[in-house]
């Protein structure tokens, strides 16, 4: 345990230190935010039968993309750009164990999902004065972001094993995740309007669902206005697909994952 | 341990698919012994230390490693050794002395971080970051890191492949300080004059087989091999007597002789009888490199 927190304080100390992933990471997603809520921030989205405001859903899907970004393309590159640079392979000749190792990681990335989600929030709540998740709600959002993180670093980490090198790293994680942010309503509110076979699809993979599991979580505390009705709450069949996706994800991960670069 | 050997190994085999890249070898390393490996590319060097450190498997034979199975070994085993791969990084975005810092922080008992920067003479760079070192710089932070868990034994797989003379030189004495500290090192290298320089004990590998194996002066019959000796006398000199030598196109004689010494006497002292100068006079004993082309099959060390 002592191992994973002092390797957790020096992959934190070179996280900040290196610009593509402080911006990409962390700063991309905020970037999104503001420009999304500052475009669209006063336009409204039909979402179970009641119209909510726009700069309310993005603040809820955008902490999920910080989440994603976070714990899903982070992971998936910097541990490429590691097994490609030999770093994986030399710490592997080390007595640190690999556990320690890629528990420290993943750890990492949680605490960057985590504080992206925090930042989100806040801005939410100063700038449009959205409604933060409290008691009941806020459980479920937790657990949501706990479920969600680990299952998308365990896909991360899975996806490792098919990426050859770290130059085919960014196009390949990219591919694998922008197409299911667009059809899972990050960049654009699918509300409840959207295509029938676009939901299908999105609805096989787990990106979907953790977006929603987050936003109805999220929006717990949401008052359809003059009934008193909270017309959001976390779907447990959410947490559970994504949950199967991240079991499917590590049993991969402890098949394919290689510690030396690909020649 | 079998005595005060280090390394063990027997009859180690490794195959990948039809190929085989080690097949059927032998080695004893003793505690404190600088060890060379000595081959050209793909002789199979790289595979036999990495079996040794543990990354591959082998196909056959039996391995002991400070008493250890590498195959089988983990973290224990790891506690006790240094690695210097061929190609490895740590992180770009740290410095060197918090890259020694985090290596050292993963074995019981380190080394202090900065004596172990200073050893490898990276000092002055402490507080950079590895991005900004340059590649013979990286390198000496590689051993550093290897260095840092003050392990018993030391494996370097072509530590100065693509270094410049003078940063060969240093690290040639960064790995003579580590002898002088007690350590047990096992190089592998396709330079004859870095097993020459290093090694207590050379074996040459080629096409997955030692080939020979011994001191670097001795090795192969080395050193009763015969030795060449040239001369040219000056312009006007007396013939000399028939010591076996035959005259040579630019006008020099040369001769090849099991005892050099005496040959030698011979040739100066019946030119100091005479009052001559020789103008050239050269005793070459084979160098390490004819033997190793001989044992190689001529096949030479790119790069």
């Amino acid at each position: 345990m002592r191992a994973v927190l002092r390797q957790l304080r020096f992959t934190n100390k070179a996280f900040w230190r290196n610009p593509a992933s402080a911006f990409f990471t962390f700063a991309f997603p905020l970037m999104f935010l503001v420009i999304f809520t500052s475009l669209l921030g006063g336009g409204e989205v039909p979402l179970q039968g009641t119209d909510l405001s726009q700069s309310t859903y993005f603040v809820g899907v955008m902490s999920a993309f910080g989440v994603i970004s976070a714990c899903y393309t982070n992971i998936a590159i910097t541990t490429v750009f590691s097994r490609d640079a030999g770093v994986l392979k030399r710490l592997r000749g080390t007595p640190l164990p690999s556990w320690a190792y890629l528990t420290s990681r993943v750890a990492h990335g949680m605490i960057v999902g985590a504080i992206l989600v925090v930042v989100m929030m806040a801005f939410g709540a100063l700038v449009y004065g959205v409604t933060l998740p409290t008691g009941g709600s806020l459980v479920s959002f937790v657990v949501a972001f706990l479920v969600g993180s680990l299952a998308l670093a365990a896909l991360a980490l899975a996806l490792t094993g098919l990426v050859p090198n770290a130059d085919a790293a960014p196009p390949i994680v990219n591919a694998s995740i922008l197409p299911l942010l667009f059809i899972s309503g990050v960049f654009i509110p699918m509300g409840d309007d959207a295509p029938t076979w676009m939901t299908t699809v999105a609805d096989i993979f787990p990106i979907k669902h953790l977006v929603d599991a987050m936003l109805n979580s999220f929006l717990g505390g949401y008052t359809l206005p003059g009934s008193g009705i909270h017309p959001f709450a976390m779907d447990w069949s959410d947490i559970a697909v994504v949950a199967a996706w991240g079991i499917a994800g590590l049993v991969i991960a402890t098949r394919t994952f290689s510690w030396e670069p690909r020649r | 341990m079998g005595g005060d050997a280090v390394i063990t190994v027997r009859g180690l085999r490794k195959a990948y698919g039809d190929v085989e890249a080690v097949r059927g070898i032998d080695l004893t390393v003793g505690r404190g012994e600088v060890f060379a490996l000595l081959g050209p590319n793909g002789a199979g060097k790289t595979t036999t230390v990495e079996i040794m450190e543990g990354y591959r498997d082998r196909s056959a034979g039996e391995v002991d490693v400070l008493g250890y199975d590498p195959a089988k070994a983990g973290s224990d085993y790891r506690r006790h050794i240094g690695i210097v791969l061929q190609s490895t990084g740590v992180d770009p975005f740290l410095t060197v002395r918090e890259t020694v810092d985090l290596y050292a922080g993963y074995y019981p008992k380190p080394r202090d971080v900065d004596e172990v920067i200073d050893l490898v003479g990276l000092g002055e760079k402490r507080d950079s970051r590895v991005n900004k070192l340059s590649g013979g710089q990286q390198r000496r932070l590689d051993v550093a890191v290897a260095l840092a868990g003050d392990p018993e034994l030391l494996f370097l797989d072509e530590p100065t492949t693509g270094f410049d003379p003078n940063a060969r030189r240093n690290a040639w004495e960064i790995v003579k300080n580590l002898t002088a500290l007690g350590k047990t090192v096992f190089l592998t290298t396709h330079f004859m004059d870095e097993a020459q320089v290093l090694a207590h004990r050379v074996a040459v590998i080629a096409r997955g087989e030692i080939v020979a194996e011994g001191a670097p002066d001795t090795i192969a019959g080395r050193d009763r091999m015969q030795t060449r000796v040239r001369f040219r006398l000056p312009s006007g000199a007396p013939e000399p007597p028939s010591w076996g030598q035959t005259p040579q196109p630019d006008g020099s004689w040369a001769m090849s002789t099991s005892d050099a010494t005496r040959t030698a006497n011979d040739i100066t002292g019946w030119a100091l009888a005479k009052g001559l100068t020789l103008d050239v006079f050269e005793v070459t004993r084979p160098t390490l490199e004819d033997v190793y082309l001989d044992l190689t099959g001529g096949e030479v060390g790119t790069e």
